[in-house]
């Protein structure tokens, strides 16, 4: 399988700190890599580095052997790579359908196929198309935060903690439409903190720890490696 | 009864202009957080700019209207690159001293090229002729005014609701990068922001100056200042609040000034009721309401 995405050597620093120093990953087209860590280890700006919202200090992120970084947020996301960000961060002042369209802001072509393909992804987004996205409950709030991704028509979405803050039952739905995006062949890059459930669905995964990257494998190994499940998993499993 | 029409009519009338120029701070307060003082400089900036241009020989006044409005936009959009894009990241007090700054510049930069005299302002022919209107007699441009500026005030709502634009602009005011990552561009957004509020104070300083027919350096201080308290006083950040606010200290400012006792107080009003505002109801009347849940 051959890598969509490939990180080399990404350094950022913020005011002359460095949160992420120098870590590589590979992400193989069509699959659920996962990206696990505790708070602070530099796996969001790691996100928002590929996304280009913030400027790393040297490395090299090829996209089908095509260098993207230091482009602009515009441009990647045109080149088909999308954020869900931590936190959601709906337009809470949007409607549902704003929300969405402006998911599919750089679009020209006609979104009316997107909008039903996400309102059957989530149905309860369509119910509620009127509605100001700040009265949504934070599981709908998670669901349109990646069915506006998914408006941008993205070959990778990258998630960040989709399963923050929301109630177990809701956390198995999103990621059973995490499941559900990448059978159609989206490629997702995932970053939880449940690293559990992360591992379970990943083919393939990534510990981070103080801005490098520790371990790797596939989401299988990790289950079962010891110093994870101490750290990560808990150490009765 | 003639007199109040009189009073009321001009109360309008100034409320409309103050309402356009509100706009152009309460929209650039929406999206930066920005009080942009230099707002009611630029102002002042476009009546000198309709002077000279309407002097250069031969120059029909509409060709001269419109230059003086591109003119305007052309200024707003530069401040905005050159004073406040390169702060985009720094504290909010840097951007506002910025913006105090650029207000002085203006000002003064008015005063060294004019000589700070009071210049007369060119007639505008047909909206500073007179007709009567309820018995009462005045210029034409005391009712163009409201007009226009509702006009201009549904189409820019009708902007901001409807067109992909607007709701960029939204989207922009609530959450810079997020607003990013859906691809906007936001120094884009933002220009264009600059862009609709300068149109704006460019119309509005035409009607103003048709109205008080002279310009003078300092004064766009003044007009700048009440329509900041509008901005203020109905909600910063809501435009129907702008708009709202400007004409309740029209009318408001216009009453007092009919009565001799009181009428030096006219100006001390508006910050009066501005002190008030921030003390009882410090959102304004329309104010942004929290609607999230978290």
């Amino acid at each position: 399988m051959s890598n969509i995405l490939e990180i080399k050597d990404l350094v950022v620093s913020y005011g002359g700190i460095e949160a992420v120093k120098g870590i590589s990953m590979d992400v193989p087209e069509g699959q659920i890599v996962t990206l696990i860590g505790s708070n602070g280890a530099g796996k969001s700006t790691t996100l928002k580095s590929i996304a280009g919202v913030v400027k790393p200090k040297s490395a090299s992120i090829l996209l089908e052997g095509m260098e993207i970084c230091g482009k602009s947020p515009d441009q990647i996301v045109s080149a088909g790579i999308t954020l869900v960000p931590e936190g959601r961060r709906v337009f809470a002042n949007l409607t549902v359908l704003e929300n969405l369209k402006m998911g599919a802001y750089l679009r020209k072509d006609s979104i009316k196929a997107d909008l039903d393909y996400v309102y059957s992804l989530f149905p309860r987004l369509k119910e509620r198309e009127w509605q100001l996205a700040g009265t949504l409950s934070g599981g709908e709030q998670q669901m349109l935060a990646v069915a506006r991704a998914l408006m941008s028509k993205p070959r990778i979405i990258m998630m960040d903690e989709p399963s923050l803050g929301l109630a177990p039952l809701v956390v198995r739905d999103i990621f059973d439409i995490i499941k559900t995006i990448n059978s159609q062949g989206i490629t997702v890059l995932l970053i939880e903190q449940n690293a559990n459930m992360a591992l379970k669905i990943a083919h393939k995964a990534y510990v981070m720890e103080t801005g490098v990257i520790t371990l790797e494998g596939t989401g299988a190994e990790l289950l079962a490696n010891e110093s994870v499940k101490e750290a990560y998993l808990g150490k009765s499993k | 009864m003639n007199n109040y029409v009189q009073l009321l009519l001009s109360g309008i009338a100034v409320g409309s202009l103050y309402a356009l120029i509100a706009i152009g701070y309460t929209m650039v307060y929406g999206i930066l957080r920005l009080i942009n003082f230099a707002h009611g400089d630029m102002f002042m900036i476009s009546g000198f700019f309709l002077i000279y241009i309407a002097a250069v020989p031969h120059m029909p006044i509409w060709l001269a209207l419109i230059i003086t409005i591109l003119l305007t936009v052309l200024l707003g959009f530069m401040i905005e690159r050159c004073a406040y894009k390169p702060l985009r990241s720094a504290p909010r007090m840097s951007v506002m001293i910025s913006a105090i700054g650029v207000s002085y510049l203006l000002q003064n930069f008015a005063t060294y090229f004019t000589g700070g005299l009071a210049q007369a302002y060119p007639p505008i022919p047909w909206i500073s002729n007179e007709i009567e209107i309820f018995g009462v007699t005045t210029k034409l441009i005391t009712i163009v005014t409201p007009i226009l500026t509702i006009v201009l005030v549904l189409a820019l709502v009708a902007l901001i609701k409807f067109t992909k634009i607007g709701m960029a602009m939204r989207a922009v005011s609530k959450d810079f990068e997020t607003s990013q990552l859906m691809g906007i561009k936001i120094n884009s957004v933002i220009s264009m922001t600059f862009i609709i509020g300068s149109f704006l104070a460019a119309i509005g300083s035409i009607m103003y100056f048709s109205y008080y027919e002279q310009v003078s350096p300092t004064i766009g201080a003044m007009p700048g200042l009440k329509s900041f308290v509008a901005a203020v006083f109905g909600g910063i950040g809501s435009i129907p609040g702008a708009v709202i606010g400007a004409y309740i200290i029209g009318i408001c400012e216009n009453l007092i000034k009919s009565y001799p006792a009181i009428a030096d107080l006219s100006n001390a009003f508006t910050f009066i009721l501005l002190i008030v505002i921030l003390i009882c109801k410090p959102n304004g009347l329309f104010g942004e309401k929290l609607s999230e849940k978290v």
